[in-house]
């Protein structure tokens, strides 16, 4: 009997504790950095897409919500014809951008993407492009790959030695 | 009385009721929301009171839909006997001195038929919606109804004895030497109790009991038949109140510097917070384990405490 008598002083006295309740629209909740919201797009810090076109993010999607078609530029850069995310499929997994091998498709702390119109949440490639680097900056994926492109032939990369030619006995 | 105020006072305790019915809704959930450290509902109207507005519209506008299995005449039934029941027993109540909608000499006896009768409502919306669920319900509502229902009326009688009437009116005016609590503080206790599990109220919602039978007796119902049920249970909730407010606490008595029907108001306002702190803060027992505490303490307590009161009475009037 005392026991019910103490919760009950006890939950009544909850009336003058702090609330939890976050008052959404006027206050937001502190989302970390690394929170997995909105999927974007960044850019290597020349301006240039990250994105090569490798399929990896459609693959791994679990919802199959990922899709895009690579093509080739004349300088032999890889980018994607179309990129698009369908955001009603979306489960904000994270599995893509940790399939992705050039730092260039990022989950932002953003999650207020609600829409009226179901069609409106097919984001395509110019929706999903940010100007930034995102949690990479300085890290440009030609400027290490061992891929050539124009202006930049095979062991020119950084940390890269010349090819060895293999034909060859010289030293 | 004449007429004219028989009327007034009947359509001012319909209109206050279900009003204080319509209320509650809001009080409660902003109530619980402030005991679990949340603000409860805050958007629609000043501090939310619109959300009450805002339910009955959605209640009206809800599907009123009687599933094909169920017993279609008594489906529609159930929810009216609940409501009807107590409004019937707020005829009883003397909110101050002139306002009562009937005087009866057994004021008392009257409550107690007309609240028991509540159970009829759960018992027949339980068996009416041929569901497994809401046939367990049901089925707890009556066992839970024998366990309470004698205790409840043996508690009453205490303050009978020390009154010596079954006037509600008289009862009051009997306790302007002191208020009932004193010497019926055991009394209270058990009348309290049993009014919460008369309300089917946390803790003893056992017919109800949303955790493990889906809603319990109601759960086939939707749109306004629900609300009946809801407004029922809020009414319910009133009605102990009120009564234990009548029965122990002095009724309108109080200090003259409010009129009566603001002290009646007041203290039974003090009673709703408590039902609904109640459900804040206690967990549900089992059916039986009611019952047990019913048959086993509370109705020998009772006992005790009618017989002790009339043997002090006899004493005392010697």
């Amino acid at each position: 009997m005392f026991s019910l008598l103490r919760s009950m002083w006890l939950v009544f006295l909850h009336m003058f504790h702090k609330r939890e309740t976050y008052q959404y629209p006027e206050q937001k909740a502190p989302l970390p950095a690394r929170w997995r919201g909105r999927i974007a797009l960044t850019r290597d810090p020349d301006g240039g897409e990250r994105c090569v076109g490798c399929y990896l993010c459609a693959a791994a999607c679990p919802v199959d919500c990922i899709s895009l078609q690579a093509t080739e530029a004349e300088d032999g850069r890889r980018y994607p014809l179309f990129f698009r995310i369908n955001f009603s499929r979306c489960i904000f997994c994270g599995f893509c951008e940790e399939a992705c091998p050039t730092y260039a498709i990022q989950l932002l702390p953003d999650y207020e993407m609600a829409e009226y119109n179901r069609q409106n949440l097919v984001y395509e490639k110019e929706d999903l492009l940010i100007n930034s680097e995102g949690k990479y900056p300085g890290y440009n994926y030609y400027r290490v790959a061992g891929m050539a492109i124009q202006g930049k032939d095979k062991g020119q990369a950084e940390q890269e030695e010349p090819p060895v030619d293999i034909k060859s006995l010289l030293p | 009385m004449n007429t004219g105020h028989y009327w007034l006072v009947i359509g001012g305790v319909l209109f206050v009721l279900l009003n204080t019915a319509a209320g509650l809704i809001w009080l409660e959930r902003r109530m619980l929301a402030l005991w679990q450290d949340r603000y409860g509902p805050n958007r629609a109207g000043p501090f939310g009171l619109l959300v009450v507005l805002a339910d009955t519209i959605k209640l009206f506008f809800k599907e009123d839909w009687i599933p094909p299995f169920a017993d279609k005449v008594v489906f529609v039934f159930a929810p009216a006997v609940v409501v009807a029941s107590v409004l019937m027993s707020f005829t009883v109540i003397p909110f101050a001195p002139n306002v009562v909608v009937a005087d009866f000499n057994v004021g008392l006896l009257f409550f107690l038929a007309m609240s028991s009768m509540g159970v009829y409502s759960i018992v027949l919306g339980g068996w009416a919606s041929n569901n497994k669920y809401a046939l367990l319900g049901a089925m707890r509502g009556a066992s839970q109804m024998i366990s309470y229902e004698v205790f409840m009326g043996l508690s009453l009688m205490g303050v009978v004895v020390l009154s010596g009437s079954f006037n509600l009116r008289e009862i009051v005016e009997a306790q302007r030497g002191g208020w009932y609590i004193l010497p019926q503080c055991i009394g209270f206790l058990i009348f309290f109790i049993a009014g919460i599990a008369e309300t089917h109220r946390l803790p003893f919602d056992i017919p109800e009991a949303e955790s493990e039978l889906v809603a319990g007796f109601h759960a086939e119902y939707s749109g306004m038949k629900f609300g009946m049920f809801f407004i029922g249970e809020y009414m319910g909730i009133t009605l102990i109140s009120a009564m234990v407010v009548t029965l122990y606490f002095g009724g309108w008595l109080g200090p003259a510097f409010l009129p009566p029907v603001i002290w009646f108001v007041l203290k039974t306002f003090v009673f709703i917070m408590l039902f609904i702190l109640l459900r804040a803060s206690m967990p549900r027992p089992r059916y039986d384990q009611l019952m047990e505490y019913g048959w086993k303490i509370l109705f020998p307590l009772s006992l005790v405490n009618l017989m002790v009161t009339a043997a002090i009475k006899l004493i005392s009037n010697e």
